[in-house]
């Protein structure tokens, strides 16, 4: 109920922000709340509208999926082991700080400019985060949690089922809620290439022919789905780990 | 070193070198000690001296450098179903409830689960009102019970307890000092408890055992058999070995 009213009084404030900045500046420059919001409800009308939303969630939904499956497996591999993490360790740190996005040519002239191009740039960005929050989570496992599941006759799988496994969740789970913010800013990049269909193409067509309400459109409905995709991953580390909620 | 068939745990030469990035460091040195069926040891010794390593070293969760550690008859290579472990930090998996913290043991050993006798059990160590619970939501005092249950359901031959209530007030201590010495009163397994607190290793060793030094080692074995025994704390006899087992610690302090 709190959270509710804390979204309300949220969303209140950023209207009232936002409609004083298109005051402020003009609405060739940015078209006030009531105008794009009516626009959206025209636009949710085409099937067009639907299709360039569709593209930018199966983007978003695959390059997560591949993430978690490959990024999360692989920390909490090296973080339970330190011979693996030693060797991983200098690869890691070297390609961390480097912002993937300048590979962004290269991966187009691999994979091509289409889906799979930008499916596996974002599920690039999205690896590292994943992989070296969930990597520093199993690492934090102690001794006594370890010593505790082995001494129950435990073997070194029921170690990641029972005891590494669940205690990195709410730290995976983490890293996803801030891995959305960064892989819907790079969504965006990523379809104002190469495409027709997408929020970001949305977005960068509306720029082209000067439709200042419909960019304002496709920036409420890429916010949106940013908020939508934190929300999901809230409720299910509220699901999944009750516990730490505590 | 000869394995008689009633002793239940026993090592010979037991020494630990952990590898640091400073170097080698020795944490134990001949140990030697024995457990017959049924028997309980206390190991007391100032903090550093070794004592938890030495019982992770007959829990078969560390190998010893030097020496062998025997279960019955058999030598000791990794954790064996007959042994539970209760840690001082209770050990316990906050992403699970009490229920399943204490079946935990069962599910992975694959057994069947007796419900009467879990029930019994949190009947008897006052917890069974708190299966639905996470560990976080409990006390000190309750959180230890039910590693004491998560361990006691497994109906181990020795049990071990690693500086068991250091984490808890002395009321509390007393009280689940006692809920130890019953239990091991009317199932009489080998029991085996290091700690620092010279009333609680008389309160439940048989034999106390004094460490020091470091390397760790053994320098004194003091025979208790009153330990356990009800209301033991109240008699002069305790206060009297109490005494003796101070006074050998400040003898090698």
């Amino acid at each position: 109920m709190k959270s509710r009213q804390g979204y309300l009084w949220g969303t209140l404030a950023l209207l009232l922000i936002w409609q004083t900045a298109s005051w402020c500046l003009g609405d060739l420059v940015l078209a006030d709340p009531a105008t794009v919001l009516g626009r959206l409800f025209v636009e949710a009308q085409q099937a067009k509208f639907w299709m360039h939303v569709g593209s930018s969630w199966l983007r978003i939904a695959a390059a997560l999926a591949i993430s978690f499956v490959t990024a999360v497996p692989t920390g909490l591999l090296l973080g339970s082991s330190r011979r693996l993490d030693r060797y991983a360790r200098p690869v890691i740190h070297l390609t961390y700080p480097v912002p993937k996005i300048v590979f962004l040519p290269i991966i187009f002239l691999i994979f091509g400019l289409g889906d799979i191009g930008k499916i596996v740039m974002l599920s690039i960005i999205l690896f590292f985060q994943l992989l070296i929050t969930t990597r520093d989570a199993a690492r934090s496992v102690t001794r006594s949690a370890r010593y505790s599941l082995y001494s129950l006759g435990g073997s070194r799988l029921d170690l990641f089922r029972h005891v590494i496994w669940p205690s990195c969740l709410p730290a995976v789970f983490t890293a996803l809620r801030i891995a959305t913010g960064t892989v819907v800013a790079v969504l965006f990049f990523v379809e104002s290439v190469g495409t027709r269909y997408g929020m970001g193409f949305y977005i960068i067509d509306a720029w082209g022919r000067a439709d200042i309400r419909g960019m304002c459109v496709g920036m409420v409905v890429m916010a949106l789905m940013g908020v939508v995709l934190y929300e999901i991953f809230d409720v299910l580390e509220k699901t999944f780990c009750r516990w730490s909620q505590l | 070193m000869a394995h008689s068939c009633n002793k239940l745990v026993s090592c010979s030469g037991v020494a630990k070198t952990y590898l640091t990035e400073s170097g080698p460091v020795l944490a134990l040195k001949d140990v030697s000690l024995s457990l017959h069926n049924g028997d309980t040891l206390a190991i007391v010794g100032p903090s550093g001296c070794g004592k938890s390593t030495l019982l992770f070293i007959l829990a078969g969760l560390e190998k010893p450098t030097e020496g062998r550690v025997y279960f019955s008859d058999t030598p000791v290579e990794k954790p064996r179903r007959e042994v539970a472990l209760v840690l001082q930090d209770y050990g316990l998996f906050p992403w699970k409830t009490v229920q399943a913290n204490i079946q935990l043991g069962i599910k992975i050993r694959k057994e069947t689960t007796n419900q009467a006798m879990i029930s019994a059990l949190l009947e008897e160590l006052g917890i069974s009102e708190k299966t639905e619970l996470y560990p976080q939501q409990l006390s000190g005092g309750q959180r230890q019970r039910v590693a004491l249950a998560r361990a006691l359901v497994l109906n181990p031959s020795l049990l071990l307890l690693d500086e068991p209530f250091a984490s808890v007030d002395t009321l509390t201590r007393e009280r689940l000092q006692d809920l130890v010495a019953v239990a091991w009163r009317s199932r009489r397994f080998g029991m085996i408890i290091v700690t620092h607190d010279i009333q609680e290793a008389v309160g439940l060793g048989r034999n106390v055992l004094i460490m020091a030094g470091c390397p760790g080692t053994v320098v004194s074995h003091i025979k208790n058999p009153s330990a356990c025994v009800k209301d033991y704390r109240e008699t002069e006899e305790f206060y009297l070995v109490c005494e003796r087992v101070r006074r050998e610690l400040e003898y090698v302090a």
